[in-house]
């Protein structure tokens, strides 16, 4: 044994004194050999026939999606054509879904409970708990979804997200990270999570980390639903009612950007400051364009990424619904927990132009980002008591329409304000339960999870802060 | 989740006819282990699909697949264990999708390694598979994309390319499942250890790397007759690679 030791340590050792003897250029010298003999076996056995320089439609349309002048306008464009897709092929479905499972369902799921008799409580908890909860996270995020994934895998089956990411690899790089980084941001806007394992594509251990922890400001798909909603039930209203699908698409985009603002930002500041170092080159293959096979996308892409995506919303929602009924339905003296909660945070609320129903809903929210409007809604019926709407306290209800759901929050006390700084700080704040877990997973270190868990709030209540008190100057 | 396996089709006797049953994720018992390389975006994602009946996610972008994905097949009455690897360039650099591709070549030591190119890019394709061909000496070189390559006016001598690599060679067109049942059976073949295989390894070196590369791998040669790619250790361990010189110590290459 010592025996074998001792030659594989020469062995080591030799290979250590024939490197230096070759000399720096080991690497290139290595790599050069391997292109000579690729060159000579394609010599051999690849044949282009054709003249050349004849028409190529991939260059052709590589020139303009990739263009100085027109790269942006296009990418903002198909962001916009896709958003307001989801925003106007949504509507219908979703009213469809709340009056099959609000509407039929739910009175029959009660008269059904009633007639065996079933304790009140084990009512409440079950069915205005959870099963109102798991139909609103339905209703509200299905439709938008099914139309939203298939669209963008589309747009990424056709070849679309590597021009993105030549697109936006200069502004990455001025903010000192991998150009690489577009594309993780890319997978971010689908979900954080997805986001952050992709990062692996980075080999600098550095811009890696700039990557993950600036990942959450991809708005992702559980986000996308409440932007979507609070921007057409009071930034649409103020508009004329013909541009109000306009006016709101407008808005999410805006808050969209603002994200990709934060993300270079944020990149910029920490390589420069706890992060610094070189920027590395890569190589970004252009692949070229495929006329996506229709059905099939739609068909994997409901499969992977939508019905998965509301599995885990389903999942969380459920629970959730049972606690916030629990905290809605049990009493400290005269108030539930629930209006305990809300009422002592709506003081530190306001200074953010928010309320505490707000931050109750995202405290309860961290396992999903899915569930915080459907939360808030409920909290907001269990605060002011409306039961005119809802079927009391503490109970998930029914709204037929977005402008049922406008008539709450605003008797909730909701104003502009508010409803601009919940989207801004929908974007800005912490990932949810997951992503953090796949952060700690990809980083192995509870430092840079804190950091890029904590980074985020931070900012959001900067932002929000800003906002409120500007406004409150400015428009009164 | 859990892929189902039992489809009400596996009764019909036109389900089966080709001899291949997709096993989904069921890789619980299997005789072979294939690992499915590649550079970025040349369609192993699709390739692995075709193969395993699964549905992993495909994209139109580099970089889709950043950890390995297993899925299952029998073919033949084999069955076998499919792995989805990383697509990379190169197996020379530290990140972390190509250490996951090289570490399972190296270390995993797979039955047959398939090797998915596109047709229209292959020159710059086998700078991959030069390299994986210096690691194992069980692969089959899987052309991918040659619709799109006659598109583009690129044509291929495949069977001058199978002499020249010294693997066989099977043109594909993963997306429409052409060429998948012939890239079937030559998996099968050498799995089997029916088809001999003796893979080209790269000669161009300069003079000076070419003599260090020799003395040190015919003493690895020595200490280790095992080892089945003496020459590509010993280009690593030049470079001073950690993670192969461990191994090295550990016994865990040979």
């Amino acid at each position: 044994m010592q025996h074998k030791k001792t030659n594989t340590d020469d062995i080591i050792s030799m290979a250590n004194q024939l490197r230096w003897s070759i000399g720096d250029d080991y690497h290139d010298k290595l790599t050069e050999g391997i292109y000579t003999d690729a060159a000579a076996i394609a010599k051999k056995t690849v044949k282009t026939e054709g003249a050349k320089g004849a028409f190529n439609p991939d260059a052709t349309i590589d020139k303009i999606l990739t263009s100085r002048t027109w790269g942006f306008p296009i990418m903002l464009l198909m962001l916009a054509v896709v958003l307001w897709l989801t925003i106007e092929g949504a509507n219908v479905p979703s009213a469809m879904l709340f009056d099959l499972l609000l509407g039929q369902v739910y009175p029959l799921l009660k008269g059904l409970a009633a007639s065996i008799g079933l304790t009140w409580w084990i009512d409440g908890l079950l069915i205005d708990g959870v099963y109102l909860a798991v139909a609103w996270v339905i209703a509200v995020m299905l439709p938008p979804m099914a139309i939203f994934f298939p669209l963008f895998t589309l747009l990424e089956d056709f070849g679309y997200l590597p021009r993105v990411a030549f697109n936006l690899d200069k502004l990455f790089k001025k903010s000192g990270a991998s150009g690489k980084q577009a594309l993780t941001m890319s997978m971010g806007f689908g979900c954080n999570a997805a986001g952050v394992v992709a990062t692996r594509i980075i080999d600098s251990p550095r811009e890696r980390l700039i990557a993950i922890i600036t990942n959450n400001f991809s708005l992702c798909n559980g986000r996308w639903p409440t932007q979507i909603l609070i921007a057409a039930i009071f930034i649409g209203a103020v508009a004329p009612a013909r541009f109000a699908g306009l006016v709101s698409m407008a808005a999410v985009i805006g808050i969209a950007v603002l994200g990709m603002f934060f993300m270079f930002i944020v990149s910029w500041f920490l390589s420069r400051t706890v992060l610094k170092g070189e920027v590395s080159t890569f190589t970004l293959e252009l692949p070229p364009y495929r006329i996506p096979r229709f059905w099939k996308t739609v068909y994997t892409s409901l499969i992977d990424r939508t019905l998965i995506v509301l599995w885990r919303a389903i999942v969380f929602a459920a629970p959730a619904g049972a606690i916030i009924w629990l905290v809605s339905n049990i009493y400290i003296g005269n108030s539930s927990i629930a209006s305990w909660a809300i009422n002592s945070m709506d003081g530190f609320g306001w200074w953010f132009g928010l309320n505490g129903v707000i931050l109750l809903a995202y405290i309860l929210a961290i396992p999903a980002n899915e569930i915080v409007i459907p939360t808030i809604l409920m909290l907001t019926v269990a605060t002011i008591g409306q039961t005119t709407l809802g079927a009391g306290s503490g109970v998930m209800f029914e709204l037929d329409s977005a402008s049922a759901t406008g008539e709450l929050l605003k008797a909730g006390g909701w104003t502009l304000l508010t409803a601009i700084n919940l989207m801004l700080f929908s974007l800005l704040h912490n990932p949810c339960s997951t992503t953090i877990y796949t952060i700690y997973k990809e980083t192995g270190s509870k430092k840079w999870t804190t950091v890029a868990s904590v980074l985020p709030v931070i900012l959001g209540f900067i932002v929000t802060f800003l906002v409120a008190q500007l406004w409150r100057i400015f428009v009164g | 989740m859990s892929a189902k396996t039992d489809s009400p089709c596996a009764g019909c006797k036109h389900y089966n006819n080709e001899g291949l049953k997709k096993l989904g994720v069921d890789v619980s018992e299997f005789d072979y282990v294939i690992a499915l390389a590649g550079n970025p975006n040349t369609g192993k994602s699709t390739v692995f699909n075709a193969l395993t009946g699964l549905r992993q996610h495909t994209g139109n972008w580099p970089g889709k697949t950043v950890s390995r994905a297993e899925g299952g097949f029998s073919f033949n009455d084999k069955k076998y264990k499919m792995i989805d690897l990383p697509g990379t360039y190169s197996l020379l650099s530290t990140s972390e999708d190509e250490e996951i591709a090289r570490d399972f070549i190296l270390f995993g030591k797979p039955d047959v390694t398939v090797i998915v190119v596109d047709a229209g890019r292959l020159e710059r394709n086998l700078n991959l598979v030069l390299q994986i061909l210096e690691i194992t000496d069980r692969a089959v070189l899987c052309l991918n994309l040659i619709d799109e390559a006659e598109r583009q006016n690129i044509s291929i001598d495949d069977r001058s390319l199978s002499r020249e690599l010294g693997i066989p060679v099977v043109p594909t067109i993963a997306r429409s499942n052409r060429g998948i049942k012939e890239l079937l059976q030559t998996i099968d073949e050498v799995a089997t250890g029916r088809l001999k295989i003796k893979p080209h390894r790269i000669h161009h070196l300069p003079a000076g790397l070419k003599k260090a590369v020799t003395q040190l791998s015919m003493k690895l040669d020595k200490q280790f007759p095992n080892l089945p790619n003496s020459r590509w250790i010993a280009l690593r361990l030049m470079e001073g690679d950690q993670r192969v010189i461990d191994a090295l110590k550990s016994g865990k290459l040979a």
